[in-house]
């Protein structure tokens, strides 16, 4: 046998221990987004999307059904390739560093990704063995990740005994048990019920303070309101609007105070009531009998308005101050209501 | 990553299919099927069959045996299709665990139920008359021709699972290419009673390679010819749908 002259080049790839702080100084954007394609066969499911997500925030990818949100989250957790552009987290590409980014990186998809046939702590211990936790660790995670999620009662019995919502919880335990410094959370609260959603609200907050990255997409205007630091909107594949929430609501004129008059013939009235307290002209709904004028601050308004339209003897059914929903903001950005959305119109998109 | 990382990546996986083999229905359910066929030769066809020096049980049970572990591969195409509908193959590529683990996972899991069935197949066999007329050594390595094909048979079968993605495909995909090679061979009547056309297919198929080798291990006879050639055709099977099943998953969920 003949000596080995094989130097062997031992080239060895730091592997991170998962839930270390990101020490990648240089790069403040997490993630980083720039002219990203990606194509199933025709349709063009992204088609130029660019934006960045700063560490320490929680970036909301707001869009209607078939936008491109998946497919999007899908790129960045090394799941899918793309056509071209360039996507980076943590510094890293996610097709040329792919292994090395996994272990820095948490992914709730859309669909849950629980093992039925395992009980809930199973699955967990065994995510936490495959990011190389080491076996005290992934253990005692599991259990935490458990009282967290309000899963403790139910950790030894098999997962398909489980509530959809206990599934989805489940999941997401499965995407914290690291404590990865970047989350992706695909619709994460979809199914669960207000206080399994507020729980989740406070973990995602809490992974936040403690310097975490989030990246969540949603169809709730309230939810990316209520966790993200900046929203990015997308529609067929395209980002049409990039901001707080607060600049996308003042894109859409913010709230409105909305009046609607019992009596069809109070509806002019109404109108000169409102008048004289907004600076540009009330509209007027005579099918709703209701007159809206755009509202800066709340209350005082609302106050005001209601004495006025005492004073002037007026009825109402209702008073009130409304926020913009989701479909408004679709509507002042797109030019139309987020449910005419149609995944395959990308194609007819100039 | 290293390969003590890659090793535990791997263990993990094997472990999570064990729990999921001994928590369905479906191992007994595989164990069945080759229970079945086995009662089936014996008591039913043995008489209608003539073989050539020697008694059908003794013919037809070293087949039954391989048989057993093809028809538990098949669970492996049913397995990896039921993951990647699940949507499980996304969160398992989105971890930093070592890509080969799901499917090497996968394969020990299938070894060890190959262990098992195999196991109960011999007791039974040896129960309904069949009886080695060998040494200790040439059955064990008949053991070892039966697991090895059967091995094979497991990749070829995941293979087909990633490729399908659906159990129910999966496991109609999984049954063609090993029943056409079954009746084609050897394996429950001679070769020579065979149609013409198909001798020559049927005698050189890998299955009938492999049920020469293990009759002759197990009966008696000259069978180091078709022992190299059975093994080799394991190998191949086993490499073959290795790569292929490597590559299809690394591409399953990439379009
Ligand atoms: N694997 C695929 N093959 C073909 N088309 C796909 C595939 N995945 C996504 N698409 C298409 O790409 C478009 C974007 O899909 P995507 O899942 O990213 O939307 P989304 O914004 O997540 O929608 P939703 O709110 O419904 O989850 C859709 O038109 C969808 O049909
Ligand atoms: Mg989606």
């Amino acid at each position: 046998m003949s000596p080995s002259n094989n130097t062997a080049a031992s080239k060895s790839v730091p592997d991170r221990t998962a839930g270390a702080p990101l020490d990648q100084a240089a790069t403040d954007h997490v993630v980083e987004v720039r002219d990203l394609v990606k194509t199933f066969g025709k349709l063009r499911a992204l088609d130029g999307v660019t934006f960045s997500a700063e560490r320490g925030t929680v970036l909301g990818l707001l869009g209607p059904n078939g936008a491109g949100k998946s497919t999007l989250v899908r790129i960045l957790t090394t799941l899918l390739r793309p056509d071209s552009g360039v996507a980076r987290v943590a510094g890293l590409d996610v097709v040329a560093d792919g292994q090395r980014l996994r272990s820095l990186i948490g992914l709730t998809g859309q669909s849950a990704a629980v093992d039925e046939l395992l009980t809930g702590r199973e699955n967990l211990e065994l995510v936490g063995l495959w990011y190389h936790l080491p076996k005290r660790e992934y253990r005692r995670r599991a259990q935490e990740t458990l009282d967290l999620l309000a899963l403790a009662d139910a950790a030894d019995r098999l997962v398909k005994t489980y509530s959809g919502g206990m599934r989805r919880r489940l999941d997401i335990g499965a995407s914290l048990i690291a404590n990865p410094p970047i989350l992706f959370l695909d619709e994460p609260t979809t199914g669960l019920d207000p206080r399994s959603r507020n729980e989740l609200w406070r973990l995602v907050r809490e992974r936040v303070g403690a310097g975490a990255a989030v990246l969540l997409t949603t169809q709730y205007m309230e939810e990316a309101e209520q966790l993200a630091d900046r929203i990015v909107v997308i529609d067929k594949g395209t980002v049409i609007a990039d901001g707080t929430a607060d600049q996308l609501k003042a894109r859409t004129g913010g709230a409105t105070l909305e009046a609607r008059v019992t009596k069809p013939s109070d509806l002019e009235r109404a109108v000169a009531v409102l008048g004289d307290l907004s600076p540009t002209p009330p509209r007027s709904d005579a099918e709703q009998r209701q007159v809206s004028i755009p509202a800066g601050e709340g209350t005082d308004l609302l106050l005001d308005t209601g004495r006025r339209f005492q004073e002037a003897g007026i009825p109402l059914d209702d008073l009130g101050i409304r926020r913009p929903t989701l479909d408004e903001v679709f509507l002042s950005l797109t030019g139309r209501s987020h449910g005419d959305a149609e995944p395959s119109s990308a194609e007819v998109a100039p | 990553m290293t390969p003590a990382l890659a090793f535990r990546d791997f263990v993990g996986v094997a472990k999570r299919n064990l729990l999921r083999s001994v928590r369905t229905p479906g191992l007994l359910l595989y164990a069945l099927q080759p229970i079945m066929l086995l009662l089936l030769f014996r008591y039913i066809l043995a008489g209608a069959i003539k073989v050539p020096g020697g008694t059908y049980v003794d013919f037809v049970v070293p087949a039954i045996f391989l048989v057993s572990v093809l028809v538990g591969a098949m669970t492996s195409a049913i397995g990896m299709a039921e993951d990647l509908e699940s949507g499980l193959i996304d969160r398992f590529r989105s971890l930093p665990m070592a890509r080969s683990a799901v499917l090497t996972g996968r394969s020990l899991t299938d070894a060890i139920r190959s262990v098992v069935v195999l196991a109960i197949m011999v007791v039974l066999g040896v129960a309904v008359g069949f009886r080695f007329d060998s040494d200790t050594g040439r059955i064990a390595l008949g053991m070892v021709l039966i697991l090895a094909f059967g091995y094979a048979f497991c990749w070829m079968n995941a293979a087909i699972g990633i490729a399908v993605k659906d159990p129910e495909s999966a496991t109609n995909a999984g049954t063609g290419p090993t029943f056409l090679l079954l009746f084609a061979s050897n394996a429950i009547v001679p070769i020579s009673t065979l149609p013409g056309w198909l001798q020559g297919f049927a005698r050189n198929q890998p299955l009938s390679v492999t049920v020469s080798a293990v009759r002759a291990l197990f009966e008696g006879g000259n069978a180091a010819h078709d022992v190299w050639l059975s093994l080799a055709w394991s190998a191949g099977i086993a490499i073959a749908f290795f790569v292929i099943s490597y590559s299809l998953y690394k591409r399953a969920a990439a379009t």
